[in-house]
């Protein structure tokens, strides 16, 4: 199941929107370079720019998020000699991307208190668990998703950079590795000022597989019997290719 | 170059891959065997997810397999009879251990359940085979002849159903092939191999079947028993990757032909002896990777979502 990870932001764009006076400008105007990451054949990776304007005074705090979901976190344990998955914990909804960037030390422009409840920052994640865990345990397994996920390229371990250019225009490069899920994504920008959110826009992204990728693994998952079949029929004929090939050489 | 693959979902160098599947499909030709056990390890080693290791490979050996079986039917070192007979019992072998492997996957233990089989069957085989290899040739050394017993009765030729096996030159009871398919079937599901190191030595020492056709009618056996793990794999569990598979055979294919030839012209029992080292290597290194204290004890399970 795969729902945004936007459930605490429709919080938040309430409290900004209350928090300002609407001015006659637009405070902050944000895009990105594609709004479609396409899984093709020689897919790599992907680099995106984020870029916009700010109207006054403030930095800029980017986040990106992948949509929310279930993943099991397994802990092994030395059973006999064998290192074996002996424990494992369900986190409801995690995403399966986050990335972070901003003009300046996240912990120096907002409050601990704003970033926990916008969740700006990998600490900051509310991550729930089906399992009643003791402190300790669930510390370990939140650190655990977090450390696997870091090492996968899907959370970013450092926060990366939004510069400034001419005094209101900034950018930001988001790179989404090879092993990027396909689904929806959400790249946030925050204006903040003097410790408060000031305004935030919410651009909407899509990962998807396309062209041959795709209809092979839908054909894979919709008629995976006449797939079986195919990948069959293929080998065999591969390998009296081969046969026949080599007995005329 | 970098492809992406479909159902593995992650980017891989073609180079590597065709290179893989070359190698060892050169192996799988000079010793008869799919090479399934060098490969599916090989390809977790460079992160391909377990089960979609061994779904693709499995598809993979078909295809060594029928260019391999056309090289001993060309040369009749094929029994067809006794094939049938393996074939059948590895039929039902094989979709039991499709199950129990699509079962396991859900309780995050068909990694572990991967590597044991791999450490126990390879090490017990390749155990055996280093021993009587090196025993054979110590003997020739000596005497210069064989002074090996034709045929040994034991209580296997006592169990009934017995069938005349014209090709091989055998009178035994047809539960022995069934049986040997039957557990060549499980583990070809469950490791993602053709399972020839089983198939080999049980049909030399169990069956006593003459050398000369236990290769081919091995590879006669393997094509049925891996096209039915391709085809439960890929329904039960979505795990045949076909590009990843294709750039394998087309490698393995080249690799397997320029092999069988090779493994003609070389000797039986130095060919027996290297087969048994590098099945004790590829045993080693996945028993060490089970005791050792991994880097993180922490993992994001598969299949989770």
């Amino acid at each position: 199941m795969r729902s945004l990870a936007i459930g605490g932001l429709a919080v938040l764009a309430a409290l900004v929107a209350g928090m300002q006076p609407s001015r006659g400008a637009e405070p902050l105007i944000a895009d990105i370079s594609e709004d479609l990451i396409a899984i093709t054949t020689g897919f790599e990776g992907s680099d995106l720019l984020l870029f916009g304007t700010t109207e006054g005074e403030g930095e800029v705090i980017v986040v990106v998020r992948g949509a929310a979901e279930e993943v099991v976190v397994r802990r092994k344990a030395r059973v006999a000699g064998i290192w074996i998955n002996r424990d494992d914990v369900r986190f409801v909804e995690a995403p399966n991307f986050y990335h972070v960037a901003s003009s300046g030390p996240i912990e120096e422009l907002l409050p601990a208190s704003v970033l926990s409840e916008a969740q700006i920052g990998v600490e900051q994640l509310v991550l729930e668990t089906t399992n009643a865990l003791d402190r300790d345990d669930a510390e370990a397994f939140r650190a655990a998703l977090i450390r696997n996920q870091q090492r996968r390229g899907l959370y970013n371990e450092t926060p990366g950079e939004v510069s400034f250019a001419g005094g209101r225009l900034f950018r930001t490069k988001v790179s989404f590795p090879a092993n990027v899920q396909t689904g929806p994504y959400a790249a946030e920008v925050y204006l903040v000022d003097n410790g408060a959110i000031v305004s935030m826009t919410v651009t909407p992204l899509r990962v998807s597989k396309l062209g041959f990728e795709a209809e092979m693994f839908s054909f894979a998952h919709r008629q995976s019997a006449l797939y079986g079949l195919i990948a069959i029929a293929v080998a065999l004929m591969a390998g009296w290719l081969a046969g026949f090939v080599f007995r005329k050489a | 170059m970098n492809i992406y693959l479909p159902i593995a979902e992650m980017s891989v160098d073609v180079f590597l891959i065709l290179g893989m599947g070359a190698g060892v499909g050169f192996l799988s030709g000079v010793f008869g065997v799919g090479g399934g056990f060098l490969m599916t390890p090989l390809l977790i080693f460079i992160g391909v997810p377990p089960a979609v290791a061994v779904g693709t490979e499995a598809n993979q050996i078909v295809a060594s397999s029928v260019s391999g079986v056309l090289a001993h039917m060309r040369r009749g070192n094929v029994d067809f009879k006794m094939g049938l007979i393996l074939t059948a019992g590895g039929f039902v072998g094989s979709s039991a251990g499709v199950w129990l492997f699509t079962a396991l996957r859900e309780l995050g233990l068909v990694d572990l359940l991967i590597a044991i089989c791999y450490v126990v069957f390879l090490g017990t085989i390749g155990a055996l085979m280093l021993l009587e290899s090196v025993r054979s040739m110590l003997r020739k050394r000596r005497s210069g002849g064989s002074g090996r017993k034709l045929h040994q009765h034991t209580w296997l030729h006592g169990l009934p159903f017995k069938v005349r096996f014209r090709r091989s030159r055998l009178y035994i009871s047809a539960l022995l092939p069934l049986g040997i398919g039957f557990a060549v079937g499980v583990l070809a599901a469950i490791m993602g191999v053709g399972g020839g190191y089983i198939n080999v030595p049980a049909m030399i020492y169990v069956l006593g079947m003459p050398t000369a056709v236990v290769i081919g009618t091995s590879l006669f056996q393997i094509i049925f028993v891996t096209a039915n793990v391709t085809f439960l794999q890929a329904v039960n569990n979505q795990t045949v990757d076909l590009v990843l598979a294709l750039l394998l055979l087309t490698g393995a294919v080249i690799g397997a032909q320029l092999g069988t030839k090779a493994g003609a012209r070389l000797p039986g029992e130095q060919l027996r002896g290297l087969l048994a080292v590098m099945v004790l290597g590829v045993c080693a290194k996945l028993g060490v990777d089970l005791v050792k204290t991994p880097e993180d004890i922490y993992s994001i399970g598969e299949g989770g979502a």
